[in-house]
């Protein structure tokens, strides 16, 4: 793997942001990808509380990496990344009650991402704990803008608005485009998005994004 | 009884599980090119989501709920859902090899699939009795089969076709979905 900065936690960060970028990159995780960018502070929300998930069940797996007999770690990092995962959802029920609510029954399967137990099998379970939390904070980066890309597109095309700010209104050039944040256009920007990397090769080296078969993640779409 | 169809109507068309939930997106995406593969798929998540919301709802009434513990389901649900899979494999493997060989290698995948657990947290959300549980994840399972094999159906028809070379694989697949989802928006008008 090249190196791009000198201190290793840097270019770890790095790497999750654009080198494996988990969305556009490794095209893991995409559920909350499609549900939550009709607007971009949902997106936001979704992203970073994601982000806190990795980053602490990723420290939490690298501490515990030699305790966990090698045939239960499944198990293990799942009740691990569960646990995480209630803390935020009460605090976010708690502190930011409407975006709790607008998020709905994904802060919950945030469980089943497979960002986080892909990360978990792939780089917690063999690095240190300071270098398993700069992947997870360069991880939930990426997932974060990428989320934000997404959504902004949506929101700002799809309902002319912004962070729930209106930017224009329906005028004789152009109106927005409706249909973009309802679910069919979730697909069609994912699908657009996918194209232009495609065109533009970039793809990065997967070999060890992800270890377990594809399919058991339910198939990311990557193995064609 | 009318209550019920409604049910599980409106979480088979109207709340479509991957069209309009975006739930189970990964398995809808990955193994829907081939219409048997697709059928099997389905049929062993309609086999799983079913029993997974029978077994949660049961688990939530009668020890969460009145342990008060109802903020650990989350975590029950998971670990619940995964024991299941595996017990439900293990139980073909023995007595119904036939089964076993149809739906065998789709039932590992089925513990990742997010629809299983989205519909046993949105049972509880509802607040759904048992029945009303069981019914709610048979025809949310139901609209995944109907939505894989139809997509499935698309994919081989469109296999030949001749588009853009960036388009191919995932981002067409998407193209497609797309268009479905726009066919079952049309549902959203049935008064029900």
């Amino acid at each position: 793997m090249n190196k791009k900065f000198k201190n290793p936690f840097i270019d770890q960060i790095w790497n999750g942001i654009i080198r494996e970028n988990p969305t556009f990159v490794l095209v893991i995780g995409m559920c909350p990808v499609l549900a939550v960018t009709t607007t971009a502070s949902n997106a936001l929300g979704m992203g970073l509380s994601s982000t806190a998930v990795l980053i602490l069940s990723n420290m939490m797996i690298a501490a515990m990496r030699k305790i966990i007999p090698d045939g239960v770690r499944m198990p293990a990092y799942i009740v691990i990344v569960a646990t995480f995962v209630t803390i935020t959802d009460f605090l976010m029920e708690a502190y930011t009650p409407d975006l709790y609510k607008s998020l709905g029954v994904y802060i919950p399967l945030i469980v089943v991402n497979c960002i986080i137990l892909g990360r978990a099998e792939a780089y917690a379970n063999k690095n240190t704990v300071g270098m398993s939390a700069a992947d997870g904070l360069g991880m939930g980066i990426g997932f974060t803008v990428a989320l934000l890309l997404i959504s902004s597109f949506r929101e700002i095309l799809g309902a002319g608005e912004w962070f729930g700010n209106t930017l224009y209104t329906e005028s004789a050039f152009f109106a927005p485009i409706g249909i973009l944040v309802k679910s069919p256009g979730a697909f069609f920007v994912l699908a657009i998005i996918i194209a232009m990397k495609n065109k533009w090769k970039w793809n990065a080296d997967k070999k060890d994004a992800c270890t377990h078969d594809c399919l058991s993640c339910g198939g990311c779409g990557t193995d064609k | 009884m009318v209550e019920l169809i409604v049910i599980v109507i409106t979480a088979a068309f109207l709340n479509n599980v991957v069209l309009s939930q975006f739930l189970g997106i990964c398995s809808f995406l990955g193994v829907s090119n081939k219409t048997d593969v697709a059928v099997g798929m389905g049929g062993a998540v309609v086999f799983v989501i079913t029993i997974a919301s029978a077994v949660a709802s049961l688990l939530y009434d009668f020890i969460l709920d009145p342990l008060k513990l109802g903020y650990l389901d989350t975590i029950v649900f998971i670990l619940v859902i995964a024991a299941l899979v595996q017990l439900v494999e293990m139980f073909f493997k023995k007595s119904v090899p036939s089964l076993y060989n149809a739906l065998g290698i789709y039932l590992p995948l089925i513990t990742t699939n997010c629809a299983v657990l989205g519909v046993a947290l949105n049972n509880v959300t509802a607040g759904y009795n048992f029945v009303q549980s069981v019914l709610c994840g048979f025809g949310t399972a139901a609209g995944y089969m109907l939505a894989i094999v139809m997509l499935a159906g698309i994919r081989e028809r469109c296999e030949g076709c001749d588009y853009l070379e960036s388009f191919k694989g995932v981002p067409m697949v998407c193209i497609t979905a797309g268009l479905m989802a726009i066919a079952y928006m049309g549902f959203s008008g049935l008064n029900i």
